[in-house]
């Protein structure tokens, strides 16, 4: 397989959130907002990108019986410096975002990624498949948060396209999530189909 | 390279190794970041505090003291000054009635008790609904508003239970556990000015009368 084609499975072939359907639980808590998806997204990618890393480097080091603790480890420790940057750098991100940063450790794409494609594979196909995994999960949780900020409150990455008045209310709810998604998937469904 | 086997004194190695090592670089980065981190926080108290109190030229984060409500809450005051005389308090105060988990909230009062501003700080309230409270409260719309209003002649309670305030449209709960908050804040601020032995070294002056 290319690296295109290694790096682009990621956005629809195998897109996390639309065809994997791994990741749910950030995917349904934290869209929405389209700010909050993407902020979301990114600090994914970046753990993504650099467990994978870690993971190919070190995979012949780790005996195979402790190699899921291993893992987790590794993704832990980038988690937690993703948070403690965004709690530096940008801390209202940080705010709306809050319990769900430290819970990308369980994550099942990020560890998948690491059990399934980074520790068979050498570092650089490695982290081309974090990234394209990470920016296809990212796009798929802003495209989600995006649906949700329009037909909920009116506005999309915060600018208000019609009045938060007419907005309906339940797709900004946790119900919102499940509805938009589904039909997010049904659609991209039709499409794969007809493709 | 050849796979390291499963041998039980390969795997303690090999998983001693990587917490240490995670272990170390979590606190490289835990001494860069911890700057930052505190920097941001006091950056985000100082915008809560300049929001809520009229001009001030002091540092209110510096002259911070402490009070125990009632109720148990720790509530933070930071007396705002403008060349040395009092000319509003920011309370950090907060409830436990909310829809969903504590409400935080930074309350801007007069030395005589009245409210001038506020804003909402930490809160876990319904998206949409209670999220309303951080502009409902300071809109000059029916009877929404609480600003300017004092504590003690209005009486701070959504309609429905007597009061003079409206309540959030669907959000009656957050509503309530909103002015609770204020209610927490006045309270404590009155009690500690009847019992002057408490208060710091500022010359608080006596509470309102109006």
């Amino acid at each position: 397989m290319s690296q295109w084609n290694n790096f682009s499975k990621g956005f629809f072939k195998e897109n996390a959130v639309f065809t994997l359907l791994l990741g749910m639980c950030p995917t349904l808590g934290v869209t929405s907002s389209a700010i909050d998806g993407l902020g979301m997204g990114l600090a994914t990618t970046f753990v993504l990108v650099m467990s994978n890393l870690v993971v190919a480097l070190i995979k012949n080091l780790i005996p195979d019986k402790v190699r899921i603790p291993a893992f987790i480890v590794v993704i832990a420790t980038f988690v937690t410096i993703v948070e403690m940057t965004m709690q530096a750098y940008v801390p209202a991100l940080f705010d709306s975002l809050g319990l769900f940063i430290p819970l990308i450790v369980v994550n099942c794409l990020v560890l998948g990624r690491a059990e399934a494609y980074a520790s068979k594979n050498n570092i650089g196909s490695s982290i081309i498949d974090g990234l394209g995994m990470g920016l296809g999960f990212a796009m798929a949780l802003t495209i989600l948060g995006a649906i949700r900020e329009l037909l909920g409150s009116g506005k999309i990455f915060g600018t208000v396209i019609f009045p938060e008045d007419y907005g309906m209310l339940v797709f900004v709810l946790a119900p919102g999530a499940f509805i938009a998604l589904g039909y997010l998937i049904a659609f991209i469904n039709q499409v794969k189909k007809e493709a | 390279m050849a796979k390291t086997e499963s041998t039980l004194k390969n795997m303690v190695l090999t998983l001693l190794v990587i917490t240490c090592v995670a272990g170390a670089s979590l606190g490289f980065m835990y001494e860069l970041t911890k700057g930052p981190i505190e920097a941001a926080k006091a950056a985000k108290q100082k915008a809560a505090i300049t929001e809520v109190v009229p001009d001030f030229n002091n540092n209110p984060g510096e002259e911070v003291y402490e009070l125990t409500s009632k109720e148990g809450f720790i509530l933070k005051f930071f007396p705002a000054k403008k060349d040395g005389e009092l000319v509003g308090i920011a309370i950090e105060t907060m409830t436990n009635k909310g829809f969903s988990g504590d409400i935080k909230i930074m309350l801007g009062i007069k030395p005589d008790g009245s409210i001038i501003n506020y804003q909402v700080l930490e809160h876990k309230e319904t998206p949409g609904l209670g999220t309303k409270m951080a502009d409902w409260f300071k809109t000059d719309k029916g009877n929404q508003s609480i600003i300017a209003k004092h504590p003690k002649t209005n009486k701070l309670l959504v309609s429905k239970d007597g009061g003079e305030v409206d309540a959030i449209t669907a959000a009656t709960i957050s509503s309530r556990a909103f002015l609770d908050a204020v209610r927490v804040a006045y309270e404590t601020y009155t009690e500690n000015q009847s019992n002057p032995t408490v208060t710091s070294n500022t010359s608080v002056e006596e509470g309102g009368t109006e």
